[in-house]
């Protein structure tokens, strides 16, 4: 089965933070706009970075996210390229009204980095665990969502965001994954990767779930059914005619996500296919439930996003067609 | 205030357990928030074990006293003290922070004795004002009183700030925060971040009945706690200057705010605490 910009097998494992850190210290360094603000959170390489070098480029507001974004939206007003980073829960949580008032609605140049974003954070618990990340920022005009799989894809995102003018949310999950793109892989905002070729249905991944829809694509292969993978990184502005081509082509859907399907990736691809062209879509997501403790893997049995629970929903889809 | 010898006696050794069984959690659940668990464990000791009026036996009574501890994620102590009292099997310890586990890695109103499902830091004294004006709507004297535990890092919130001034707008005298000041917050001293310091004459200024004590000492802490009772008219906030990890000199001082158990750092919490 063909792939498209995948390592075999995949490469080392590395969270989302540390790619994101380097990429940006490397911007930094050729970008004097960018400046950086946080919340009492691990400052990584950046914060050291920043602090011996760009020392008035680096603000620590403290446990207070609301005059984080805020903040952040005044830098951008006053030019700069402005970095928040704190975890996913207190930005979407706890900041909601400024990032819609004081971030998308006079399109100010913020990125919003969300860490430990989504459903997959073990231990923590539900206070801590954001499933309506997708669905609450989707729906704030003028706000690119972004939402990449590995290291690679976070350092090339990292970069066409500090390029691109405007509100970017950038979604990072929590546990170390593993490098699943080679560094030739294309990276364009609103643009799908195809990582699979196949025209007997077509999953639609994003994040932190894409190896497991991977492993889900050979599954499939070992049953004859050539499965079609879209890395849907921009889950904003989505990536449209990608999808209505799957569903010209495939007939069929199915939906990955680390976050609720309630207005999640799986809402936003449904939204497209009803109204233009209806073919049968599962979604395989956060099913409307609040998260809990555990580990990874309990997580993902539990909530039912592992390869095996991928693949059952393709051969659902499959009979629907 | 002189208080009896035994009564001091008896609350360091439950402290003592406390401690032990924290360690005894994260040790079991992998990880935890050793040191704002151990900053506020006196605190929360002569609390449950003295000061509060609560009946493990019926978690739901209409007249307890209440206690938030809106630095949820300082959950071990809390649990410790729950346990100790006995509103659940101490055999819980062993899943916490495990997948079905009761003990979640923050706390959760549907544990027995819980009464704030935390970890959004910021919110607990919100909820605790609102506990404390429920109290008191067609009474001539409040039902029963709201006990706030907050971080000195969590007080960078706003909302901590708006719930200030709402609790002495309202003069609302049934409710006392307490300030587990241990001068740390997860990544850094307090004081080096959003400085808050001096804290005490914050609270003042905002309207509320504020004392400043040594957090670890028991006369302190129940004198301070009684005094509460005894001014009408105002909120009450207790600033308790507390130590990081303490009950365990090798880790005070130490911000060991989200940490793992190393087998050397069992043993050496067992030493003291075992
Ligand atoms: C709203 C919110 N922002 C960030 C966090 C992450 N966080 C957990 S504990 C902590 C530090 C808390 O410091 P402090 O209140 O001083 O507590 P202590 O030092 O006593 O543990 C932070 C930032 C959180 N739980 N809630």
């Amino acid at each position: 089965m063909k792939r498209n910009f995948v390592m075999e097998p995949f490469g080392e494992s590395k969270t989302m933070y540390e790619a994101y850190n380097e990429a940006l210290v490397e911007l930094a360094k050729e970008n004097s706009d960018i400046v950086v603000l946080y919340g009492d959170f691990p400052r990584g390489a950046v914060g050291e970075l920043f602090e011996k070098e760009f020392p008035d480029r680096l603000v620590d507001v403290g446990i207070a996210e609301a005059n984080l974004i805020t903040t952040a939206a005044g830098m951008a007003g006053a030019g700069k390229i402005a970095f928040t980073h704190c975890h996913g829960i207190f930005a979407v949580g706890r900041a909601y009204n400024q990032i819609r008032q004081n971030v998308a609605f006079d399109w100010l140049n913020v990125k919003i980095v969300m860490c430990n974003s989504g459903m997959l954070w073990a231990f923590m618990g539900g206070s801590h665990q954001i499933i309506e990340d997708i669905a609450a920022l989707r729906a704030i005009p003028n706000l690119l969502l972004i939402s990449p799989a590995d290291q690679v894809e976070t350092r090339k995102a990292v970069r066409a965001i500090t390029k691109y003018e405007g509100p970017v949310a950038l979604r990072l999950a929590n546990p170390p994954t593993p490098t699943i793109y080679t560094e030739d892989l294309p990276f364009e905002l609103g643009k799908a990767v195809t990582v699979a070729d196949g025209d007997d249905v077509t999953i639609i991944a994003t994040g932190i779930m894409l190896p497991d829809s991977l492993q889900a694509v050979d599954i499939l292969a070992g049953e004859g059914v050539k499965a079609r993978l879209l890395d849907m990184h921009t889950i904003k502005p989505i990536d449209e005619e990608a999808v209505l081509k799957a569903a010209r082509e495939t007939g069929a859907i199915v939906t990955v996500e680390d976050s609720s399907v309630l207005g999640g990736l799986g809402g936003a691809v449904a939204e497209i296919v009803t109204e233009n062209r209806p073919v049968p879509v599962n979604r395989i997501g956060v099913r409307d439930r609040f998260g809990q403790s555990g580990t990874i893997a309990e997580l993902k049995e539990e909530y039912q996003l592992t390869a095996g629970h991928i693949a059952g929903a393709v051969r659902e889809v499959i009979k629907k067609k | 205030m002189a208080y009896d010898e035994k009564l001091i006696a008896a609350l360091k050794s439950k402290a003592k357990t406390l401690r032990r069984d924290t360690i005894e959690m994260i040790k079991a659940g992998g990880a935890g928030w050793l040191g704002g668990s151990f900053s506020q464990a006196d605190i929360i000791t002569a609390l449950m074990f003295h000061h509060l009026k609560h009946d493990p036996g019926n978690p739901k009574w209409e007249e307890r006293d209440r206690l938030i501890v809106s630095k949820a994620h300082c959950c071990e102590t809390v649990y410790a003290a729950l346990g100790e009292a006995g509103y659940f099997d101490k055999k819980e310890y062993r899943s916490y922070g495990k997948f079905g586990a009761v003990l979640q890695a923050h706390t959760e109103r549907i544990v027995p004795g819980i009464e704030y499902s935390g970890g959004s830091l910021g919110q607990g004294l919100s909820f605790a004002l609102g506990e404390a004006m429920a109290a008191r709507i067609g009474r001539p004297t409040p039902l029963y009183r709201v006990f706030c535990i907050l971080g000195d890092g969590e007080c960078n919130e706003g909302q901590v700030w708006e719930a200030v001034m709402a609790a002495a707008h309202y003069k609302v005298d049934n409710l006392v925060a307490i300030i587990d000041h241990n001068k740390f917050q997860s990544g850094s001293k307090v004081e080096d971040r959003i400085n808050l310091i001096p804290m005490v004459e914050k609270w003042q200024t905002f309207g509320w009945n504020a004392v400043e004590i040594d957090g670890h000492n028991y006369t302190e802490i129940l004198t301070a706690l009684e005094n509460a009772d005894k001014t009408p008219g105002q909120p009450h906030a207790i600033v308790a200057h507390t130590v990081k990890c303490k009950g365990v000199p090798a880790f005070e001082h130490k911000n060991l705010h989200f940490c793992k158990l190393t087998d050397d750092m069992y043993a050496e919490a067992m030493a003291v605490l075992g």
